[in-house]
């Protein structure tokens, strides 16, 4: 193993951002890409079908001009996976993260959406105060550092809502709100996408844990047999309302439901839904402590 | 469910034919307006510096990237959310003529009525559907009001631009209003059942 700096791991880690954001921008993951082609041979509805026919030429257009998948290059989230060992401190990840995402929307150069929220100023550089927003884990005995790149569109996560149930009303509340959030976000949000649902902890945690949940691929599903279960639920009845794509009706409202859930109080009952739209742009950097990097558009 | 080729700026009465649930391809010119746009226009009341008459006006943030001779380049343009400037439609409409909103999303069901009384439509464009979008658009002509990058007033001139959605018309009917009634009757009569 070769021995590396920690101004070198910076600048490691300062690289994969700026790569990461344009990248996921460009290119959306193949789990993302099956569940469009599925989605749009399965509709049967004349205009969701040319909807969902009109999304998949746009992905293969993507490609083809090495162009942005969609306009709205989103505020920069990222989720960091640090294992205990990773030479670089969490201080230093995060100033690497930031400056990636910096140079990235100079040097592509990408819009800039990022402005102060009482003076709406544009900082010009989708950095500001206390963004990009960072996701933290940190995962004993391990030495490598995940970074997964999440640029979130405004469209979508104007979508987002959190009630605080409570305990008597118990799943079914859960559920009720969750379809009715989906229906009443109509075609705002770019349907058909994934439906990220928090629930329990606090109202920070679920929403924190909604947004956890947008993260995952398609197809990917919750460990717990009880969670597995209402995710599969909720991908039925949602599809069940008939919102369709770009809410002008059809089969495919979802692509997919995601439920990631934290342990909560007596007297709690939290949910939180944070949508995706379709183009589900995400990206990861898997980085070793030597600073070897291995890209990976599928985690 | 018929297709219908415009070239616009176009006349009242030709969107007047359209009905919601009709597919629309759009040659010749559309403008680019969003919220800060239209902000200056009627809560600030400056005069536009181009005419809206008979336009399609597209609701868009563009990337671009300007050239030496101040020109600008597309790199990806694509449409944001409606609902937001649901409240400039009458305006717009009735004082500047203009006769078509392009969005995702729809309208508000208020701007209906306005549609309707002056003569407008609303067309429905595939959300997120930029890369695509993006080689629609053969050239941007003028832009004006550049302190508001990038929510400026944008010319652009295009070329078989779609596939566009008739998502409301001028005769009170709207998509979206039909969807949300069929969505929340499926809810009281089977889904909320299941729960």
């Amino acid at each position: 193993m070769s021995i590396t700096t920690e101004p070198a791991l910076q600048k490691t880690v300062e690289d994969a951002a700026a790569h990461l954001y344009v990248w996921s921008l460009k290119d959306i993951p193949q789990d993302l890409r099956d569940a469009l082609r599925d989605a749009s041979e399965r509709e049967t509805h004349p205009v969701g079908k040319r909807i969902l026919e009109t999304i998949n030429t746009n992905v293969a257009v993507a490609d083809e001009r090495k162009n942005l998948v969609c306009q709205d290059t989103g505020l920069a989230v990222y989720y960091a996976r640090v294992g205990e060992r990773f030479p670089l401190h969490p201080a230093r990840i995060e100033e690497g993260l930031r400056e990636g995402t910096r140079r990235a929307t100079l040097e592509h150069p990408l819009r800039s959406n990022t402005v102060h929220t009482l003076t709406r100023e544009a900082t010009g550089d989708n950095t500001g105060h206390r963004i990009p927003h960072i996701h933290w884990e940190f995962v004993p005995d391990w030495d490598g550092l995940d970074v997964k790149c999440v640029p979130k569109g405004s469209g979508s996560e104007n979508m987002s809502f959190l009630k605080m149930l409570v305990p008597a009303d118990g799943v079914k509340a859960i559920k009720r709100f969750v379809l009715d959030s989906i229906v009443g976000a109509g075609g705002k949000p770019c349907p058909p996408g994934i439906v990220g649902v928090g629930i329990g902890g606090s109202a920070d945690l679920a929403m924190h844990l909604a947004k956890e949940a947008i993260a995952r691929p398609v197809g990917t599903v919750n460990p717990d047999p009880e969670v597995a279960a209402l995710e599969q639920d909720l991908f039925q009845l949602l599809n069940e309302t008939g919102v369709g794509p770009m809410g002008l009706g059809g089969d495919t409202t979802v692509l997919s439901a995601h439920v990631e859930q934290a342990h909560t109080h007596i007297t709690l009952n939290p949910v939180a839904v944070n949508y995706q739209c379709w183009a589900a742009r995400r990206a990861t950097a898997h980085i070793a402590a030597d600073g070897s990097v291995e890209m990976d558009r599928e985690a | 469910m018929a297709h219908h080729e415009i070239e616009f700026p176009t006349v009242e009465e030709a969107v007047r034919e359209l009905r919601a649930g009709d597919t629309v391809t759009i040659q010749g010119h559309i403008i680019g307006i969003r919220d800060a746009t239209q902000i200056r226009i009627f809560d600030r009341g400056q005069e536009p510096p181009m005419s809206l008459s008979g336009a399609a006006l597209l609701h868009t943030a563009p990337n671009v990237r300007k050239l030496a001779d101040g020109r600008y380049e597309p790199m990806c343009i694509g449409t944001t959310t409606s609902a937001r400037m649901s409240r400039f439609t009458e305006a717009l409409i009735r004082d500047h003529q203009v006769r078509a909103i392009i969005g995702k999303g729809g309208l508000l069901a208020e701007a209906l009525e306005p549609l309707h009384e002056h003569g407008g439509v609303y067309f429905a464009i595939v959300g997120g559907a930029a890369a695509l979008e993006t080689t629609q658009i053969e050239e941007i002509e003028q832009v004006e009001w550049e302190d508001l990058m990038p929510e400026c007033l944008w010319k652009f001139r295009v070329r078989d631009f779609g596939p566009l959605i008739v998502g409301m018309d001028t005769h009170g009917e709207s998509l979206y209003e039909n969807v949300q009634a069929e969505a929340r009757r499926r809810l009281d009569e089977s889904i909320y059942e299941k729960l």
